[in-house]
């Protein structure tokens, strides 16, 4: 599978969005911490069994599953930039579903990131040779 | 120590995505989502050794960004780790023999100045 097809469409969407809700349950469970994170076990265990991060590692579980599969047809340099379009959701759902003020900066990051994304999409999707069938 | 956990994230994300795309490329296209076919898709590419040191790698990186955003804003955090791009579309091109046209080289630097933007 050279072009972007349909699967790798339904792929990406899904890898993107897991990542992105993922990393804001992450983000607000460790905003909850009234201390920076110690290396120690018990605190990484308490730090996990915060129910935003647990709801986070679920999501990013399913973003494992989902970049697996994806690496399995598509390189990694066409996957990386390709998933990363979920920063600019990102802004995009702050300002529109959760009222956020976005400066003109972070719009114009949000614009990079879209062209960029939209460029690698329009390169082979793969460009090795296939393995075992 | 924000750099050095910046440092410790970009390696391991890096090596981790290495890898894991590595195994995946020998194991061949996925083309049965049923819960059932993916979930052994995915335990026979597990059982080589490359996706083990893989999830290592991620965890380590994963606990790198946890200890991160507790000391610093997700502000520092995205657009500091952003090289993760850059490094990892070269080792794509360098380790994995990947052809990384000039086309793609534009887009994921584009998409580098882009997460880095959004995050100041």
């Amino acid at each position: 599978m050279s072009r972007l097809g349909p699967k790798t469409w339904v792929v990406t969407a899904v890898v993107v969005l897991a990542n992105t809700l993922g990393n804001a349950c992450l983000s607000w469970g460790m905003k909850q911490r009234r201390a920076p994170l110690a290396w120690a076990p018990l605190d990484l265990l308490a730090a996990v069994l915060s129910p935003w991060v647990i709801l986070g590692i679920t999501l990013l579980v399913l973003w494992l599953v989902g970049r697996l599969a994806l690496l399995s047809w598509a390189d990694l340099s066409f996957v990386v930039p390709v998933t990363a379009v979920g920063y600019a959701l990102a802004a995009v759902a702050g300002h529109f579903l959760l009222g956020e003020q976005v400066s003109p900066p972070r719009w114009a990051g949000a614009l990079l990131i879209a062209a960029g994304t939209a460029l690698v999409g329009t390169t082979s999707v793969r460009t090795t040779p296939g393995g075992r069938p | 120590m924000k750099w050095v956990l910046v440092a410790v994230i970009v390696t391991a994300t890096t090596l981790s995505d290495a890898l894991l795309s590595r195994r995946m490329k020998v194991h061949g296209e996925i083309r049965d989502f049923r819960p059932g076919p993916l979930g052994r898709a995915l335990a026979a590419a597990a059982r080589h050794w490359h996706v083990p040191a893989a999830v290592v790698l991620m965890a380590v990186s994963f606990f790198a960004f946890l200890s991160l955003l507790s000391m610093a804003d997700l502000s520092f955090a995205v657009p500091a780790t952003a090289s993760i791009f850059a490094v990892e579309t070269l080792v794509a091109r360098l380790v994995l023999g990947e052809r990384v046209s000039a086309r793609r080289w534009l887009g994921t630097a584009l998409v580098t100045c882009g997460v880095v933007l959004i995050a100041l």
